[in-house]
């Protein structure tokens, strides 16, 4: 339980002093190991995440009641996690075979050389600001960073590579996969199952 | 020449859920709370094993018993999940799906004539099954100011000189009632005591919300050698398809239920047991995700049905709520039959599972959200239009 991350504590924190709603408060400020009150509302926050990762848009009234909790309480923990920084933000999941047909999306393998000091930190920051990239993880293996990039069309896809990332220098070498068909994103099919056919009523 | 039917057979009645059934099919764009399935598909992890089965070419009959895989599988998933050891090669039987596995284990005890109780309202094959079997169905009505709970007194009452086994549901279809261990205690006191058989039905156990537990009446003192102890795949694992249910049970009742299933069935299919070794062994992730989808919606559901001035409590346990709507005036049968026509909601009426549903529908929320939501607000549209008439 120790090892629960911080942030956890801090939501629960100011929850307490944002919202009267919560019936559960538990004692967390003093303790490492969080109640059993703030055990609980650990399961509340994540079953809200876990909604707003289906359906970001859900309206709050409908999951306060399928969480049987009051809207008020659903808001106030959704501002906290929004305060906190555990929500970073919310995007539509696109089809992008219906719309931006243009447009591409790259997956690229970059080789880096670490930094004395910052290992791969200010490198990986510095491309990660780069406009085309919209994904940016380090990663284990026979490279070591995987970036996404999406551009308008593939030249410019390929001017960014060429001139952008392979003349920075302490690139050493990249690996360029582009897209050709999504079949899940983020959890999201792209080509859905016939829905199969049930009886209208059964025993 | 018409070819005469057996006199027992004749005289089953027609199911009252099959008559709903058909006014149902006939008609279109109805959203249904009439289905008692699961709305998921069958993880994907377990179909996946299943065509890796038949790739590597698992297609023919196995041993009348099942898989000794399987049996081993369920005897060690019964441990973990219920406490109780099976040995898996004598005292585990898999059945297509526990409907055959009560019919059997009801062939096997009963001479002609011998009494079966049974707690209503209750899912709709018991009765039919124990006539089938050349019983006598004696019923027992549960109350509403239970929670259609059984109670250990009105089972002793029921009791007659010729009762021989008694048959439980608990989590219960259609009402979601569910024991506590202290009345259990006492019902497995009165089987011991009347020395009954048992045969348990715990089909929704793993359906068991807010973190409680279901507790099987096989746990409880001198019950073990007493009791079938039914269960499957259908509902949990979203596998009602595959047809796979098993016995658990000491070992010559086991031997005497197999007698009958090697004659009449040979074996379950070989591909739904495939898929079963994959879930018991690893589907326990997917079996909790599906809980807490139906949590949630149970939650919606409930708190709806009490919104719009039905009744309802909400269930600890199956897929099932059981509103009660005798607030608008209307018998259970009136009240589906006027929501299906005017508003194209299909619910079953209580009395479908027994007499004593009557003042009661049944809504299942194995179905997805948004026919939910919809289902709901036609149903609200429909109580108060009843209420303003």
């Amino acid at each position: 339980m120790a090892l629960m991350c911080h942030w956890k504590d801090n939501i629960f924190a100011k929850i307490k002093s944002k919202s009267s709603g919560w019936r559960f408060q538990g004692k967390v400020s003093s303790a490492r190991l969080p109640s059993w009150g703030a055990l609980f509302m650990m399961r509340s926050m994540e079953e809200i995440i876990q909604l707003l990762q289906k359906n970001a848009l859900m309206p709050r009234d409908e999951m306060a009641r399928l969480l049987n909790k009051s809207k008020d309480e659903v808001e106030a923990a959704i501002a906290a996690l929004e305060a906190d920084g555990v929500i970073l933000g919310y995007q539509p999941v696109l089809n992008r075979e219906k719309w931006g047909t243009n447009t591409v999306t790259a997956v690229i393998e970059v080789k880096i050389t670490p930094e004395r000091d910052g290992g791969f930190d200010r490198i990986a920051s510095r491309i990660a600001k780069f406009e085309e990239v919209k994904s940016c993880y380090l990663v284990s293996g026979g490279y070591d960073l995987l970036i996404v990039v999406e551009a308008p069309n593939l030249r410019a896809a390929a001017s960014f590579v060429a001139e952008k990332l392979s003349t920075i220098d302490a690139v050493q070498s990249t690996a360029t996969h582009f897209r050709l068909k999504t079949y899940k994103e983020n959890g999201t099919f792209h080509h859905f199952e016939a829905a199969s056919e049930r009886l209208a009523v059964t025993p | 020449m018409s070819i005469p039917i057996a006199d027992h057979i004749r005289e089953i009645p027609r199911s009252g859920i099959r008559d709903f059934f058909e006014i149902v099919q006939s008609m279109e764009d109805v959203v249904s709370l009439g289905i008692g399935e699961p709305d998921f598909a069958t993880p994907w992890h377990i179909r996946e094993a299943a065509i890796f089965a038949l790739e590597r070419g698992r297609t023919g009959y196995t041993s009348n018993l099942g898989l000794p895989r399987l049996r081993r599988s369920i005897s060690t998933y019964v441990k973990e999940h219920f406490g109780i050891r099976y040995e898996p090669l004598s005292e585990v039987l898999v059945t297509v799906g526990v409907s055959e596995a009560i019919d059997l284990a009801l062939r096997a005890i009963l001479n002609p004539g011998d009494g079966v109780l049974y707690h209503e309202p209750c899912y709709v094959s018991y009765a039919p099954t124990i006539v089938m079997a050349r019983g006598e169905p004696q019923v027992i009505q549960t109350r509403d100011e239970d929670a259609f709970a059984l109670r250990a007194s009105d089972l002793e009452k029921a009791i007659r000189p010729n009762t021989r086994a008694l048959m439980l549901n608990f989590p219960t279809n259609p009402t979601g009632a569910t024991m506590s261990p202290e009345e259990m205690e006492k019902i497995a006191a009165v089987c011991v005591k009347h020395n009954l058989v048992v045969l348990s039905d715990e089909i929704y156990s793993e359906l068991t919300f807010d973190g409680g537990t279901h507790t099987s009446i096989v746990t409880f003192p001198g019950m073990k050698e007493r009791t079938v102890f039914l269960h499957g795949l259908s509902k949990a694992f979203a596998m009602t398809g595959w047809r796979i249910g098993f016995a658990c049970a000491p070992a010559p009742l086991i031997e005497a239920m197999m007698k009958i299933h090697q004659y009449s069935i040979l074996c379950a299919s070989i591909m739904g047991q495939d898929a079963a070794i994959e879930a018991l062994e690893h589907g326990e992730t997917s079996v909790a995700a599906m809980r807490a989808e139906y949590q949630m919606r149970r939650n919606y559901i409930v708190s709806s049905l009490n919104e719009m001035g039905l009744d309802c409590r909400s269930p600890r346990g199956s897929f099932y709520v059981f509103p009660k709507i005798t607030s608008t005036g209307l018998s259970s049968r009136e009240f589906s039959m006027g929501l299906l026509n005017s508003k194209m909601v299909a619910v079953v009426p209580g009395t479908a599972f027994g007499k004593c549903g009557e003042g009661h529908v049944r809504c299942s929320f194995a179905t997805g959200l948004e026919q939910i939501k919809v289902a709901m607000t036609r149903m609200a549209e429909y109580c108060s239009e009843l209420r303003s008439a």
